[in-house]
């Protein structure tokens, strides 16, 4: 039964994906932007919240801090950065937000150094009390909370986009920018609204990443990475990112433990696996897409 | 050309007075630079070896996002490839000279069948795509069990056969010997028709294969090509600093200083790169040492010159003097009455 475990624990760090890869897929949703220092603002918000519970504020009552004030730098980070970048064309954003990754991960380690951090000791039990199901399946308690945390967000910011003015406005905005601005959509209001709401998720994730496990200045990097296989895997929507958070998390927990079974070279473990599985999806999302341009699988083993 | 039958009082023009002399220039310059061994001190041949490894990089990166319109943050697979390969040739027999060379092709072997699925990504998607691809090469060649303890690294023990002058000129005859030929690939490249449908793709994608250009074909030489250049980069960066340590030849940071020199040079010129990389050299030379800080400033330098000085250094200075020294582009002129061209940019 230590498969099914290894399953199971796979859906649950699914959620931590999620939460971690709707604030990209937002961006790209409403921008077209791939932000190439997602993973470094997640673990910026880690490092605020740390510096808050350093000095005694609960973790979870940190995030009443934390996030607020990432939202508010994201609104700071579309008007000083995405914008103009934006208007120079489609390369230009993909180099700004590389540079800001550079000089987010080094000035965190020039502040808090190479040490591995984590929120074990400020979350007390929690870190490790669990439901046993069976004697093999353990359910980590921390786990579901974040599985649920990430339904919430994701089911809120479906209300959001869908049942009030500025979510409407914002999908409208996705859709064609220079219509929705004459119907008189803001669009620099949405675009720098959409930009907070994807640095408070990331924040929100780096901060469920401190609670499960330790990160450093430089854990961004795969961070980012993993944020971007959850959503190609999902299909670039909103709840596509917990469906490639679920199969990247499984490909990750079950590659650990076809490692640990001898079945696999360890390179293919944890992380390694995950990206097999990313490739393995992208190869076939694009075979599919050829074919589709030569009339479809049909058409072509008809013409063979 | 029929351009100036068709459109009279135009003339389509490749090369100026300034360029053709130049290019000359450059001819004299590159034997000017293979006497250097015989002429100038050790340091300066080190550093100038150093600097070509930076040449190729960034005219490779360049010639991706410059021309091809594909921004990769994971040219440090190739990187990585090339020095990984180096050691494995050399240890299994084949000469250290003759290593570093095949290394840069192997590397460029990779890049030929992942090319036709990185390079339906658009945009974004094959920035980070190419990124897994530097991860999955380097989780490779980490449980490559035969290189001495993985994570820790190899050293690339082949040139101790050679004693410490002749190994300082040899490597640094090849490097000037590979970066030229590279470059000179490079400018052929653009030159011909493929240069053309390059431009247009990366102006317009869609356009440019509704006209007939052949998208996939085109980018995917420049990929090729690239790869060869930034795995012989990687290769030939060993033949100077000989540790090979999987985490630090894969890192991404390679690839941040390829964007680095590319941008401040400028983005989309040939002559661009070159000087993006000797500013590159003079700032690590410089604040090398200073460690986290000047990693800061390269991203913060990274960020500024994408918003503000798009075009970077060298291409601001084709827009404003009209220059242009290496001809890769038209111009397009107008004949005036008297016959006399006169100076308007294609």
């Amino acid at each position: 039964m230590n498969w099914l475990d290894q399953v199971i624990q796979g859906i649950l760090l699914g959620g931590y994906y999620a939460i971690l890869a709707s604030g990209l897929a937002l961006l790209f949703g409403v921008m077209r932007v791939i932000n190439l220092a997602h993973g470094d603002l997640a673990i910026l918000g880690a490092f605020l919240a740390l510096v808050l519970t350093d000095h005694g504020v609960d973790v979870w009552v940190s995030l009443a801090v934390v996030l607020p004030v990432m939202a508010a730098g994201g609104g700071l980070l579309y008007l000083g950065v995405l914008e103009r970048s934006l208007r120079s064309g489609v390369l230009v954003p993909l180099l700004s937000t590389f540079g800001l990754a550079i000089v987010i991960e080094n000035l965190l380690f020039e502040k808090f150094g190479a040490d591995q951090r984590s929120f074990f000791s400020s979350i007390g039990t929690l870190a490790y009390s669990s439901w046993q199901v069976t004697s093999q399946i353990t359910i980590g308690k921390l786990d579901v909370i974040i599985l649920c945390t990430a339904i919430g967000v994701l089911g809120g910011l479906q209300i959001f986009l869908s049942r009030t003015s500025l979510g409407r406005a914002m999908r409208a905005t996705a859709e064609d920018p220079d219509t929705a601005e004459l119907v008189g959509v803001n669009s620099r209001a949405v675009y720098a609204m959409a930009t907070a709401l994807a640095l408070a998720t990331a924040a929100l994730a780096g901060v469920f990443l401190g609670m499960r496990q330790t990160f450093d200045p430089y854990a961004g990097q795969a961070q980012l990475i993993f944020a971007f296989e959850a959503v190609v895997i999902g299909g670039m929507t909103l709840w596509g990112t917990l469906v490639g958070g679920i199969v990247l998390g499984i490909a990750q927990t079950v590659g650990n433990q076809m490692v640990a079974e001898g079945w696999l070279k360890d390179v293919w473990g944890g992380a390694g696996a995950g990206h097999v599985v990313f490739l393995v999806v992208l190869a076939g999302r694009l075979i599919y897409g050829a074919l589709e341009e030569r009339g479809g699988v049909r058409t072509v083993l008809g013409r063979a | 050309m029929s351009a100036h039958a068709e459109h009279p009082g135009l003339a389509v023009q490749r090369w100026t007075r300034t360029s053709i002399a130049s290019t000359l220039g450059v001819g004299a310059l590159i034997g000017l630079l293979a006497l250097v061994p015989v002429a100038l001190s050790a340091s300066v041949t080190d550093r100038l070896t150093t600097l070509y490894v930076y040449v190729i990089l960034a005219a490779m990166w360049n010639a991706l996002a410059g021309y091809a319109g594909l921004v990769s943050v994971g040219q440090q697979a190739f990187f990585g490839l090339g020095g990984y390969f180096a050691i494995k040739l050399s240890t299994n027999g084949v000469g250290v000279y003759p290593s570093l060379v095949l290394a840069g092709l192997l590397a460029g072997a990779i890049s030929i069948p992942i090319s036709p699925f990185m390079l339906r990504l658009r945009g974004g998607e094959f920035a980070i795509g190419m990124w897994v691809v530097a991860e999955v090469c380097h989780l490779y060649v980490n449980g490559d069990r035969s290189l001495v303890a993985g994570a820790t690294g190899t050293s690339f023990t082949g040139l101790n056969a050679y004693n410490t002058t002749d190994r300082r000129d040899y490597n640094y005859w090849l490097t000037l010997t590979i970066a030229v030929l590279l470059l000179g690939a490079l400018f052929a490249l653009l030159r011909s028709r493929l240069g053309a449908a390059l431009q247009a793709i990366r102006d317009d994608e869609d356009a440019a294969r509704s006209v007939g250009v052949r998208a996939l074909w085109a980018k995917g030489v420049v990929f090729v090509l690239a790869a060869v250049g930034c795995g012989a980069a990687g290769a030939l960066w060993l033949a100077s600093f000989p540790t090979f340590q999987p985490a630090s030849n894969f890192g991404v940071q390679w690839t941040a200083y390829m964007i680095f020199m590319a941008l401040v040079g400028g983005l989309g010129t040939f002559e661009g790169p070159i000087i993006g990389a000797i500013v590159f050299f003079v700032i690590q030379d410089q604040w090398g040492d200073q460690g986290v800080w000047y990693l800061v400033g390269l991203g913060g330098a990274a960020i500024l010159f994408a918003l503000l000085v798009p075009r970077g250094v060298w291409g601001t200075v084709e827009e404003r003097f009209g220059i242009r020294l290496l001809p890769v582009g038209y111009w397009l002129r107008k004949v005036t009455a008297h016959g006399r061209p006169g100076t308007e940019p294609a």
